[in-house]
Protein backbone atom coordinates (compact mmCIF):
# COMPACT_ATOMS: atom_id res chain seq x y z
CA UNK A 1 0.00 0.00 0.00
CA UNK A 2 2.75 2.46 0.95
CA UNK A 3 4.66 1.43 -2.18
CA UNK A 4 1.62 2.26 -4.29
CA UNK A 5 1.29 5.63 -2.57
CA UNK A 6 4.99 6.34 -3.08
CA UNK A 7 4.70 5.50 -6.77
CA UNK A 8 1.66 7.71 -7.14
CA UNK A 9 3.43 10.56 -5.39
CA UNK A 10 6.43 10.18 -7.69
CA UNK A 11 4.15 10.44 -10.70
CA UNK A 12 2.61 13.65 -9.46
CA UNK A 13 5.92 15.49 -9.79
CA UNK A 14 6.77 14.36 -13.28
CA UNK A 15 8.92 17.38 -14.10
CA UNK A 16 12.07 16.11 -15.67
CA UNK A 17 15.45 17.23 -14.50
CA UNK A 18 18.71 15.71 -13.45
CA UNK A 19 18.23 14.90 -9.77
CA UNK A 20 21.93 14.33 -9.11
CA UNK A 21 23.44 16.82 -6.65
CA UNK A 22 25.94 19.33 -8.00
CA UNK A 23 29.55 18.25 -7.95
CA UNK A 24 32.18 20.86 -7.23
CA UNK A 25 35.70 20.57 -8.53
CA UNK A 26 37.30 22.12 -5.45
CA UNK A 27 36.57 23.77 -2.12
CA UNK A 28 37.10 27.30 -3.45
CA UNK A 29 34.50 26.75 -6.15
CA UNK A 30 32.04 25.39 -3.63
CA UNK A 31 32.61 28.33 -1.30
CA UNK A 32 32.13 30.85 -4.09
CA UNK A 33 29.03 29.03 -5.27
CA UNK A 34 27.46 29.12 -1.82
CA UNK A 35 28.24 32.80 -1.33
CA UNK A 36 26.88 33.70 -4.74
CA UNK A 37 23.67 31.69 -4.47
CA UNK A 38 23.04 33.08 -0.99
CA UNK A 39 22.85 36.53 -2.59
CA UNK A 40 20.34 35.48 -5.23
CA UNK A 41 16.64 35.04 -4.68
CA UNK A 42 14.63 31.97 -5.55
CA UNK A 43 12.17 33.35 -8.09
CA UNK A 44 9.46 30.89 -7.11
CA UNK A 45 9.75 30.78 -3.30
CA UNK A 46 10.54 34.42 -3.12
CA UNK A 47 11.33 34.58 0.57
CA UNK A 48 14.20 32.14 0.22
CA UNK A 49 17.60 32.55 -1.27
CA UNK A 50 18.60 30.50 -4.27
CA UNK A 51 20.93 28.55 -1.99
CA UNK A 52 18.12 27.51 0.35
CA UNK A 53 15.17 26.86 -1.92
CA UNK A 54 14.00 23.42 -2.97
CA UNK A 55 11.84 24.60 -5.85
CA UNK A 56 12.39 23.02 -9.26
CA UNK A 57 13.43 26.33 -10.80
CA UNK A 58 15.93 26.83 -7.97
CA UNK A 59 17.57 23.50 -8.83
CA UNK A 60 17.77 24.56 -12.47
CA UNK A 61 19.10 28.02 -11.69
CA UNK A 62 21.74 26.65 -9.32
CA UNK A 63 22.88 24.34 -12.09
CA UNK A 64 22.95 27.32 -14.44
CA UNK A 65 24.96 29.44 -11.97
CA UNK A 66 27.54 26.66 -11.65
CA UNK A 67 27.71 26.34 -15.45
CA UNK A 68 28.28 30.09 -15.76
CA UNK A 69 30.98 29.97 -13.09
CA UNK A 70 32.73 27.22 -15.01
CA UNK A 71 32.56 29.34 -18.17
CA UNK A 72 34.75 31.82 -16.35
CA UNK A 73 32.17 34.51 -15.61
CA UNK A 74 32.72 36.56 -12.48
CA UNK A 75 30.06 37.20 -9.83
CA UNK A 76 28.93 40.52 -11.30
CA UNK A 77 28.49 39.00 -14.75
CA UNK A 78 26.47 36.08 -13.38
CA UNK A 79 24.22 38.43 -11.43
CA UNK A 80 23.71 40.59 -14.51
CA UNK A 81 22.94 37.45 -16.52
CA UNK A 82 20.13 36.54 -14.13
CA UNK A 83 18.87 40.12 -13.78
CA UNK A 84 18.58 40.37 -17.58
CA UNK A 85 16.27 37.37 -17.52
CA UNK A 86 14.35 37.65 -14.26
CA UNK A 87 14.63 41.31 -13.29
CA UNK A 88 16.17 43.11 -10.32
CA UNK A 89 14.08 41.08 -7.89
CA UNK A 90 16.37 38.07 -8.38
CA UNK A 91 19.07 39.88 -6.40
CA UNK A 92 18.59 39.05 -2.75
CA UNK A 93 20.80 42.00 -1.85
CA UNK A 94 19.21 44.96 -3.65
CA UNK A 95 21.51 47.20 -5.64
CA UNK A 96 21.94 50.86 -4.75
CA UNK A 97 19.73 52.67 -7.21
CA UNK A 98 17.35 55.58 -7.22
CA UNK A 99 14.45 53.20 -6.73
CA UNK A 100 16.02 51.35 -3.82
CA UNK A 101 17.31 54.37 -1.88
CA UNK A 102 14.14 54.38 0.24
CA UNK A 103 14.62 50.68 0.91
CA UNK A 104 18.21 51.15 2.05
CA UNK A 105 17.99 54.44 3.93
CA UNK A 106 14.32 54.59 4.94
CA UNK A 107 14.72 52.86 8.31
CA UNK A 108 17.78 54.93 9.17
CA UNK A 109 15.95 58.11 8.21
CA UNK A 110 12.99 57.16 10.37
CA UNK A 111 15.31 56.39 13.27
CA UNK A 112 17.04 59.76 12.93
CA UNK A 113 13.71 61.58 12.67
CA UNK A 114 12.51 59.84 15.82
CA UNK A 115 15.75 60.67 17.62
CA UNK A 116 15.40 64.31 16.60
CA UNK A 117 11.85 64.48 17.97
CA UNK A 118 12.90 62.86 21.25
CA UNK A 119 15.84 65.25 21.54
CA UNK A 120 13.65 68.29 21.02
CA UNK A 121 11.08 67.11 23.53
CA UNK A 122 13.75 66.38 26.14
CA UNK A 123 15.32 69.78 25.55
CA UNK A 124 11.97 71.53 25.84
CA UNK A 125 11.15 69.63 29.00
CA UNK A 126 14.51 70.36 30.55
CA UNK A 127 13.88 74.10 30.07
CA UNK A 128 10.76 73.89 32.16
CA UNK A 129 11.37 74.48 35.85
CA UNK A 130 11.65 71.37 37.96
CA UNK A 131 9.15 71.06 40.79
CA UNK A 132 10.64 71.53 44.26
CA UNK A 133 10.32 68.33 46.27
CA UNK A 134 7.47 68.78 48.71
CA UNK A 135 9.04 68.24 52.14
CA UNK A 136 5.67 67.86 53.83
CA UNK A 137 5.14 64.39 52.25
CA UNK A 138 6.52 61.38 54.06
CA UNK A 139 7.77 59.62 51.05
CA UNK B 1 -6.47 62.41 58.85
CA UNK B 2 -5.58 65.09 56.48
CA UNK B 3 -7.82 64.81 53.42
CA UNK B 4 -6.54 66.63 50.42
CA UNK B 5 -9.09 69.12 49.11
CA UNK B 6 -11.36 67.88 46.30
CA UNK B 7 -10.18 70.47 43.84
CA UNK B 8 -6.58 70.37 42.70
CA UNK B 9 -4.43 72.94 44.48
CA UNK B 10 -3.02 75.78 42.41
CA UNK B 11 0.35 74.73 41.01
CA UNK B 12 3.36 75.82 43.02
CA UNK B 13 5.32 78.64 41.33
CA UNK B 14 8.13 76.25 40.37
CA UNK B 15 5.93 73.38 39.07
CA UNK B 16 6.01 72.52 35.32
CA UNK B 17 3.24 74.19 33.29
CA UNK B 18 0.63 71.88 31.77
CA UNK B 19 0.44 72.19 27.97
CA UNK B 20 -2.00 74.78 26.71
CA UNK B 21 -5.36 73.75 25.29
CA UNK B 22 -4.27 74.69 21.78
CA UNK B 23 -1.07 72.66 21.88
CA UNK B 24 -2.96 69.65 23.23
CA UNK B 25 -5.58 69.81 20.49
CA UNK B 26 -2.82 70.16 17.90
CA UNK B 27 -0.99 67.11 19.26
CA UNK B 28 -4.18 65.06 19.26
CA UNK B 29 -4.90 65.99 15.66
CA UNK B 30 -1.38 65.15 14.53
CA UNK B 31 -1.44 61.80 16.30
CA UNK B 32 -4.91 61.10 14.93
CA UNK B 33 -3.80 61.83 11.37
CA UNK B 34 -0.71 59.67 11.83
CA UNK B 35 -2.88 56.82 13.09
CA UNK B 36 -5.33 57.18 10.22
CA UNK B 37 -2.39 57.23 7.81
CA UNK B 38 -1.03 54.01 9.28
CA UNK B 39 -4.44 52.34 9.08
CA UNK B 40 -4.77 53.41 5.46
CA UNK B 41 -1.33 51.96 4.73
CA UNK B 42 -2.34 48.71 6.45
CA UNK B 43 -5.54 48.53 4.42
CA UNK B 44 -3.62 49.15 1.20
CA UNK B 45 -1.15 46.42 2.15
CA UNK B 46 -3.93 43.92 2.83
CA UNK B 47 -5.56 44.71 -0.53
CA UNK B 48 -2.26 44.30 -2.35
CA UNK B 49 -1.56 40.96 -0.70
CA UNK B 50 -4.88 39.65 -1.99
CA UNK B 51 -4.05 40.14 -5.65
CA UNK B 52 -3.71 36.86 -7.56
CA UNK B 53 -0.56 38.15 -9.25
CA UNK B 54 1.12 39.38 -6.06
CA UNK B 55 4.10 37.07 -6.59
CA UNK B 56 4.49 37.60 -10.32
CA UNK B 57 7.82 38.99 -11.34
CA UNK B 58 7.60 41.75 -13.95
CA UNK B 59 9.45 40.61 -17.02
CA UNK B 60 12.59 42.50 -18.01
CA UNK B 61 12.06 41.17 -21.54
CA UNK B 62 9.18 43.51 -22.34
CA UNK B 63 10.26 45.71 -25.23
CA UNK B 64 13.32 43.57 -25.91
CA UNK B 65 13.84 40.98 -28.63
CA UNK B 66 12.63 37.50 -27.79
CA UNK B 67 15.52 35.22 -26.75
CA UNK B 68 16.93 33.03 -29.49
CA UNK B 69 15.60 29.51 -29.26
CA UNK B 70 16.02 26.31 -31.20
CA UNK B 71 13.78 23.55 -29.88
CA UNK B 72 12.34 20.33 -31.26
CA UNK B 73 8.63 20.03 -31.88
CA UNK B 74 6.70 17.97 -29.38
CA UNK B 75 4.84 16.01 -32.05
CA UNK B 76 7.86 15.38 -34.26
CA UNK B 77 11.25 15.46 -32.58
CA UNK B 78 12.99 15.44 -35.95
CA UNK B 79 11.72 18.89 -36.77
CA UNK B 80 12.76 22.01 -34.92
CA UNK B 81 11.40 25.50 -34.47
CA UNK B 82 13.48 28.65 -34.07
CA UNK B 83 12.75 32.37 -33.90
CA UNK B 84 12.92 32.43 -37.69
CA UNK B 85 10.11 29.87 -37.90
CA UNK B 86 7.76 32.23 -36.11
CA UNK B 87 9.03 35.58 -37.36
CA UNK B 88 6.95 37.95 -39.48
CA UNK B 89 3.65 37.81 -37.62
CA UNK B 90 2.80 38.18 -33.94
CA UNK B 91 2.32 35.04 -31.88
CA UNK B 92 1.17 34.15 -28.39
CA UNK B 93 3.30 31.56 -26.65
CA UNK B 94 1.84 29.62 -23.76
CA UNK B 95 4.17 27.78 -21.38
CA UNK B 96 2.56 24.62 -20.01
CA UNK B 97 3.28 21.16 -18.69
CA UNK B 98 1.26 18.03 -17.98
CA UNK B 99 2.46 18.32 -14.38
CA UNK B 100 0.96 21.79 -13.94
CA UNK B 101 -2.56 21.91 -12.41
CA UNK B 102 -3.15 25.59 -13.20
CA UNK B 103 -2.54 24.85 -16.89
CA UNK B 104 -5.61 22.63 -16.84
CA UNK B 105 -7.57 25.48 -15.29
CA UNK B 106 -6.65 27.94 -18.02
CA UNK B 107 -6.94 25.42 -20.84
CA UNK B 108 -10.63 26.06 -21.70
CA UNK B 109 -10.00 29.82 -21.72
CA UNK B 110 -7.03 29.43 -24.05
CA UNK B 111 -8.87 26.98 -26.27
CA UNK B 112 -11.70 29.45 -26.77
CA UNK B 113 -9.17 32.17 -27.54
CA UNK B 114 -7.28 29.97 -29.99
CA UNK B 115 -10.53 29.18 -31.81
CA UNK B 116 -11.05 32.87 -32.58
CA UNK B 117 -7.89 32.59 -34.69
CA UNK B 118 -7.08 36.15 -33.80
CA UNK B 119 -3.33 35.45 -33.52
CA UNK B 120 -1.04 32.45 -33.90
CA UNK B 121 -1.09 30.38 -30.76
CA UNK B 122 2.06 28.42 -29.92
CA UNK B 123 2.67 25.99 -27.08
CA UNK B 124 5.89 25.68 -25.07
CA UNK B 125 6.02 22.36 -23.26
CA UNK B 126 8.26 22.84 -20.25
CA UNK B 127 10.23 20.11 -18.45
CA UNK B 128 7.81 17.38 -19.39
CA UNK B 129 7.91 13.76 -20.46
CA UNK B 130 6.98 13.53 -24.13
CA UNK B 131 4.46 10.75 -23.55
CA UNK B 132 2.77 12.63 -20.70
CA UNK B 133 2.56 15.83 -22.75
CA UNK B 134 1.07 14.11 -25.79
CA UNK B 135 -1.47 12.29 -23.64
CA UNK B 136 -2.39 15.54 -21.91
CA UNK B 137 -3.11 17.21 -25.27
CA UNK B 138 -5.09 14.20 -26.44
CA UNK B 139 -7.16 14.20 -23.29
CA UNK B 140 -7.88 17.94 -23.03
CA UNK B 141 -7.54 19.05 -26.63
CA UNK B 142 -4.71 20.73 -28.52
CA UNK B 143 -5.31 24.46 -29.12
CA UNK B 144 -1.77 25.08 -30.34
CA UNK B 145 -0.62 25.68 -33.88
CA UNK B 146 2.60 23.96 -32.90
CA UNK B 147 4.22 22.90 -29.64
CA UNK B 148 7.93 23.12 -28.90
CA UNK B 149 9.38 20.88 -26.24
CA UNK B 150 11.94 22.11 -23.74
CA UNK B 151 12.73 19.04 -21.68
CA UNK B 152 15.77 20.38 -19.83
CA UNK B 153 14.42 23.86 -19.20
CA UNK B 154 17.63 25.52 -20.39
CA UNK B 155 15.92 27.75 -22.96
CA UNK B 156 13.24 28.60 -20.42
CA UNK B 157 15.86 30.35 -18.31
CA UNK B 158 16.63 32.65 -21.26
CA UNK B 159 12.96 33.58 -21.44
CA UNK B 160 12.80 34.31 -17.71
CA UNK B 161 10.29 31.51 -17.27
CA UNK B 162 10.11 30.28 -13.69
CA UNK B 163 7.02 28.13 -13.67
CA UNK B 164 3.89 27.30 -15.55
CA UNK B 165 1.56 28.59 -16.77
CA UNK B 166 3.10 31.68 -18.34
CA UNK B 167 1.99 33.39 -21.52
CA UNK B 168 3.97 35.69 -23.82
CA UNK B 169 2.93 37.94 -26.68
CA UNK B 170 5.66 38.48 -29.28
CA UNK B 171 5.16 40.81 -32.24
CA UNK B 172 6.07 40.26 -35.88
CA UNK B 173 9.49 41.80 -35.41
CA UNK B 174 10.31 39.38 -32.60
CA UNK B 175 9.94 41.87 -29.74
CA UNK B 176 8.32 40.61 -26.55
CA UNK B 177 5.33 42.87 -25.90
CA UNK B 178 3.45 41.29 -23.02
CA UNK B 179 3.84 38.55 -20.47
CA UNK B 180 1.46 37.07 -17.97
CA UNK B 181 2.45 34.77 -15.12
CA UNK B 182 -0.29 32.46 -13.87
CA UNK B 183 -3.50 31.15 -15.33
CA UNK B 184 -5.03 33.32 -18.04
CA UNK B 185 -8.67 34.27 -17.62
CA UNK B 186 -11.18 35.74 -20.04
CA UNK B 187 -10.84 39.06 -18.23
CA UNK B 188 -7.08 39.11 -18.72
CA UNK B 189 -7.47 38.31 -22.39
CA UNK B 190 -10.02 41.06 -22.84
CA UNK B 191 -8.29 43.69 -20.71
CA UNK B 192 -4.63 43.05 -21.46
CA UNK B 193 -3.97 40.69 -24.36
CA UNK B 194 -6.45 42.09 -26.88
CA UNK B 195 -5.41 45.73 -26.32
CA UNK B 196 -1.75 44.74 -26.68
CA UNK B 197 -2.60 42.91 -29.90
CA UNK B 198 -4.53 45.89 -31.21
CA UNK B 199 -1.56 48.10 -30.45
CA UNK B 200 0.69 45.81 -32.49
CA UNK B 201 -1.79 45.68 -35.36
CA UNK B 202 -2.12 49.46 -35.35
CA UNK B 203 1.62 49.79 -35.82
CA UNK B 204 1.69 47.94 -39.10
Amino acid sequence: MTLLLALLAAGAFAQTSDPAPLQFSDVAEEKRFHQLTAELRCVMCQNQSLADSNAQIAHDLRREVLAQMRLGKDDAQIKRYLVDRYGEFVLYRPTMQRGTLVLWFGPLALLLAGALIVWRIVRARSRQPVAEPDESQEW
Amino acid sequence: MNDTPASAPAPAPNAPRPPSRGALAFAVIIIGLFFIGLMALLYYGVQQSDRPDRESLPSPLIGKPAPAFDLPLLHDSNRRATNATLAGEPYVMNVWGSWCPECRVEHPVLSRFALTKRVRFVGYNLKDERGDALRWLEQYGNPYMLVVADVEGRTAIDWGIYGAPETFLVDGKGIVRWKHVGAVTDAIIAQQLIPALEKIEAER
